[in-house]
């Protein structure tokens, strides 16, 4: 209970890292692509409205991805392309034009327009960069329009916000004062709190990316330390260190261990005395433990298989594993960009088998095999697993719900436990 | 390039899963980027499927753009076959596959697998689910029977045998109708040959030119098979969709003539334009009969979904229900014609489009007391205050009940009355707020106790905030309330608007005696009808003048 975790003594205890078994896969990926990540972002961004520009498919996506229809007017939607449009580029542009103008006259509280690429339009070449351009031109300083993809033939589910975010570096202010940014979008419940905790600690500024308007943006320079939230972001965290921030290492913010850890980076980053930090932190970390206890007895022991989603089953693994005590068949990620796992993977523990990318027949066959307890996986494989037998969580919930931080770790080992409570309560 | 928010119908190549998802022994390939597998969670999730939908996605990449996607869909056609071993396949592209030209369903035809290999052409820029659906429902059947020739009447049989086309997976209670159709058939002395393509296999469909005709029960997807049956094999089918009292009635009389048998087994019990419990197999008719159905008399109903299900709601709300149709409108562009006749029929202009703002701005000037529509519908409705029932797809997750609950045939109109009155006030209870609306229990911000309590009555909405009034006005407020009723759904728009004629006191006091669910319609009307007669400020005079008027 007396571990102080800072991100030194957790690495220590990992001893050094063990060369990493790699399993990657080509075949059918059941994941989404990065048009989905609008669903989350559009809730953050309060003032963009992001216009997808490909297909009924891309629409049908987002709004049975998103679930629920409950926005009248959402702040997304899609242009659609028909025929007439595949037929001439330069009709093509002249109908996105229309569209946008019609968009902005409706919806005058926007100040964001993203145009967001899609298969269809990355396939035509429709060059939405240049429509971004031609369009700010038109709209400044009422909207500035950006671009970015999220296709699928780019782009995996969390890619989408990367690249949103990637397409607001070169328009952040420039700012040599020396400050912390936080990279990765956050829901507003975990941002307040960390931004409380930042306070306690006496780091500051801290600006996060993305903010809550897109029209609000956090400065960036040579003494900016980036603190990354969600490890989704490689491409905009490149164009910042590009614009000559630096990374500060940590594990992600994920459980009491990983929260703990993520603070701790900012405070060696930030020279804080290490009394001060433990007054802020330990207590934290001390409660959140308390809230982990009761989920520990159903999740310690139990044998978890991840299907790759999110990009976040990295840090979701290693928490399960060092805080819950569930022992990892086997973790997959769409993709595996050791930049932005660097903390991460140490922590993992020795011979477990990461897979990278995914043949989704192939992977089924050895879930089957290894019969897991605990399955994550997409919501297009949920039910059918539970009708084979396995418990499972699906895994868009750890994208849609708040799972960051010290308050959140207890609502993310619950999320798991779930499932494993209601099958020994279930007589039916 | 057209802008969407929400769209009515999916992609075309849902549909085709739709029919691969139905049917037990084939599988479907899908050439199509990462992504696209989203669609396997409206079956597993919508519709709680307990296994994968059957569909194999190719899960091209950018990278392979270069002319590697074409090998890539061949191997995954032959991964497929090995490891489903179905008895047809069917090969597809969604959108961006079909711009890159790499004819997945003709390279398959190569690979010399030992079943049937479909390939589809479901031009994704042009065309939406429902066609994709009736497009390969189409393709499959034409394929499985092609090396058939037309074969002779059958011979005579004891029973005559019949096809049910059209039921899907995805598809509106199509589970449940299916049941209740084969019931009616039964009671006819009629056999089914084969249901498909839900819960079909291949064999069922080799079988298909067996039975005497077809009933085409979903039009949206079986019309084209229903229609390339009878040319080619002499096949008739049914027009009537059997989806509430009298046109199940009709669907008997029609089904029992193309059969050759008496429909009096069944319609020799079935008494139309009679008061009584015993007047039907279905409950339908006498509840909507009794008493206390009369407050449903002439309440104002928007009807959009699918053109066979928009079609069937148009003629129970007014055939059994008693309402007044005050909108009537289609996603189902392929079938508008119809539509826009019964629409013409009821005095009105049909809706056809798949534009949500559109359809939600036509609610909004219609005024209903009921929206029947999809799940778009339901959020319209509920963020306009107005009660509301699902009566087509797209649908919710909560549209899929666990219990029995058709639409078709006699208990299918069963479920459609409960359905449609559930959301409405019980009658009894619009007396009792009238009685006792001042009471501190129930005054007019109460909502129904029966009702969520975010749903209220339309007029609520626009109503100011309610000072208590001293006068009960019970018996007015009774009479008011028939005749501004129909007042309130006469001419539709009444907005608000810039210019409207002011009240005096004692005009508004007396228009805060009608009953809250009526006083938006009553206001708007008389100020509608002051404004365009140019009297200022509205008396109660005015009032009584407008009541008058619209209830002629």
């Amino acid at each position: 209970m007396n571990e102080m975790a800072v991100p030194i003594a957790l690495q220590r205890a990992a001893g050094p890292a063990a060369p990493l078994k790699v399993l990657r896969e080509r075949g059918q990926h059941e994941v989404f692509c990065g048009l989905t990540g609008i669903v989350w972002l559009h809730r953050k961004l309060q003032d963009a409205f992001f216009l997808v520009v490909g297909s009924r498919t891309c629409a049908h996506l987002i709004q049975s991805a998103a679930g629920v229809m409950i926005f009248a007017e959402p702040r997304f939607g899609t242009a659609i392309l028909g025929e007439r449009d595949l037929a001439g580029l330069a009709d093509a542009n002249d109908e996105l034009d229309r569209i946008c103008t019609q968009l902005i006259e409706r919806r005058p509280e926007i100040k964001t327009l993203f145009l967001v690429g899609s298969c269809p339009s990355e396939v035509i070449k429709l060059d939405l960069g240049k429509a971004a351009e031609r369009l700010s031109a038109r709209f400044l300083p009422q909207v500035r329009v950006l671009s970015y993809s999220g296709s699928g033939i780019e782009t995996t589910f969390t890619q989408g916000e990367d690249n949103a975010l990637l397409s607001l570096v070169p328009i952040l202010p420039g700012s040599d004062a020396r400050q912390l940014l936080v990279v990765g979008c956050l829901p507003d419940v975990v941002e307040d709190q960390f931004r409380r905790t930042f306070d306690a600690l006496g780091i500051g500024p801290v600006h996060f990316l993305p903010g809550r308007r897109a029209a609000s943006l956090p400065p960036v320079g040579a003494n900016t330390d980036l603190l990354l939230a969600q490890s989704f972001n490689g491409a905009t965290v490149r164009a910042l260190v590009a614009r000559g921030a630096r990374i500060v290492p940590a594990p992600y913010p994920i459980g009491a261990e990983g929260t703990s850890a993520w603070f701790g980076a900012a405070c060696a980053a930030w020279s804080v005395p290490e009394a001060a930090r433990d007054a802020v932190l330990a207590p934290l970390a001390e409660r959140a433990r308390r809230s982990l206890a009761r989920h520990r007895e159903w999740l310690a022991g139990k044998r978890l298989f991840m299907l790759p989603d999110s990009q976040m089953e990295i840090p979701i693994a290693r928490f399960l594993h060092r805080e819950l005590g569930m022992e990892l068949v086997e973790v997959g990620t769409p993709y595996l960009d050791r930049m932005m796992v660097e903390a991460e993977l140490p922590l993992l523990p020795e011979g477990v088998t990461l897979s990278e990318g995914q043949d989704v027949e192939r992977q089924l066959d050895r879930l089957r095999a290894a019969r897991p307890d605990l399955t994550i996986c997409g919501l297009g494989l949920a039910n059918p697993l539970e009708a084979d037998g396995f418990a499972t969580k699906w895994s868009i919930e750890l994208v849609f719900t708040p799972i960051h931080g010290y308050e959140q770790a207890a609502d993310l080992a619950d999320v798991c436990a779930r499932p494993l409570r209601r099958r020994a309560q279930l007589t039916v | 390039m057209q802008l969407t928010i929400w769209t009515y119908e999916g992609p075309p190549h849902v549909g085709a899963m739709r029919i691969a998802s139905s049917m037990r022994d084939v599988h479907f390939v899908l050439h199509a980027p990462q992504g696209d597998t989203y669609a396997d969670l409206l079956f597993t999730m919508i519709e709680r499927y307990d296994h994968r939908p059957p569909v194999s996605y190719t899960t091209f990449q950018a990278r392979d753009l270069g002319g590697e996607t074409a090998g890539l869909a061949k191997r995954a056609v032959a991964e497929a076959y090995a490891r489903f071993k179905p008895n047809l396949m069917l090969v597809g592209e969604s959108c961006t596959a079909e711009l890159l030209q790499d004819q997945p369903g003709t390279l398959s035809m190569t690979l010399g697998l030992p079943v049937p290999v479909v390939g589809l052409e479901l031009n994704s820029f042009s065309k939406k689910e429902n066609w994709g659906a009736s497009e390969t429902l189409y393709q499959m059947v034409r394929s499985v029977l092609s090396d058939r020739a037309c074969v002779p009447a059958p011979a005579a049989r004891k029973t005559p045998l019949v096809n049910i086309l059209g039921p899907t997976a995805l598809g509106f209670r199509c589970r449940d109708d299916i049941v209740e159709v084969d019931r009616l058939l039964e009671q006819l002395g009629i056999e089914v040959n084969a249901v498909v393509p839900l819960g079909a296999s291949i064999d069922d469909l080799r079988r298909l030119p067996d039975a005497s005709f077809n009933i085409d029960l979903y039009p949206e997807v079986s019309r084209p098979t229903a229609q390339w049956l009878q040319r080619s094999f002499g096949m008739p089918f049914t027009q009537t969709v059997p989806i509430g009292m009298n046109a199940t009635r009709d669907f008997i009389a029609e089904v029992a003539a193309l059969a050759g048998v008496d429909p009096r087994p069944v319609l020799g019990d079935e008494h139309p334009g009679q008061a009584r419990l015993s007047s039907s197999q279905s409950r339908a008719p006498w509840y909507a009969r009794s008493v206390d159905s009369t407050y449903l008399t002439g309440k104002s109903v928007f009807i959009f979904g699918d053109a066979t299900h928009a079609l069937a709601a148009a003629r129970i709300a007014t055939e059994t229900m008693g309402f007044e149709v005050v909108g009537l409108g289609t996603y189902s562009r392929e079938r508008a014609r119809d539509v826009r006749e019964a629409a013409t029929a009821l005095g009105l202009t049909a809706l056809v489009s798949d534009d949500y703002l559109e359809v939600e701005q036509a609610v909004a000037a219609a005024q209903p007391e009921l929206v029947l529509g999809t799940q778009m519908e339901r959020h319209i409705a509920k963020r306009m205050g107005i009660p509301c029932a699902v009566i087509s797809t797209p649908m919710h997750v909560q549209d899929v009940p666990a219990r029995y609950s058709p639409v078709m045939g006699f208990e299918g109109a069963n479920v459609l009355f409960d359905s449609w009155v559930q959301p409405l006030m019980m009658g009894l209870e619009e007396h009792l707020l009238q009685m006792f609306r001042d009471d501190f229990e129930f005054h007019d911000a109460a909502p129904a106790s029966h009702l969520p309590a975010t749903g209220r009555p339309a007029a609520r909405a626009q109503t100011p905030a309610e000072p208590a009034t001293a006068a009960p006005a019970a018996a007015f407020a009774t009479a008011a309330n028939d005749t501004l009723a129909v007042a309130a759904v006469a001419p539709a728009g009444a907005a608000l608007q810039e210019g409207t004629p002011g009240w005096t006191d004692e005009g508004e006091r007396e228009l805060r005696k009608i009953p809250f669910f009526v006083r938006g319609k009553a206001r708007r009307n008389t100020e509608r009808f002051a404004a365009e007669r140019g009297v200022s400020p509205i008396t109660v005079e005015t009032l009584y003048e407008a009541k008058a008027h619209f209830g002629r």
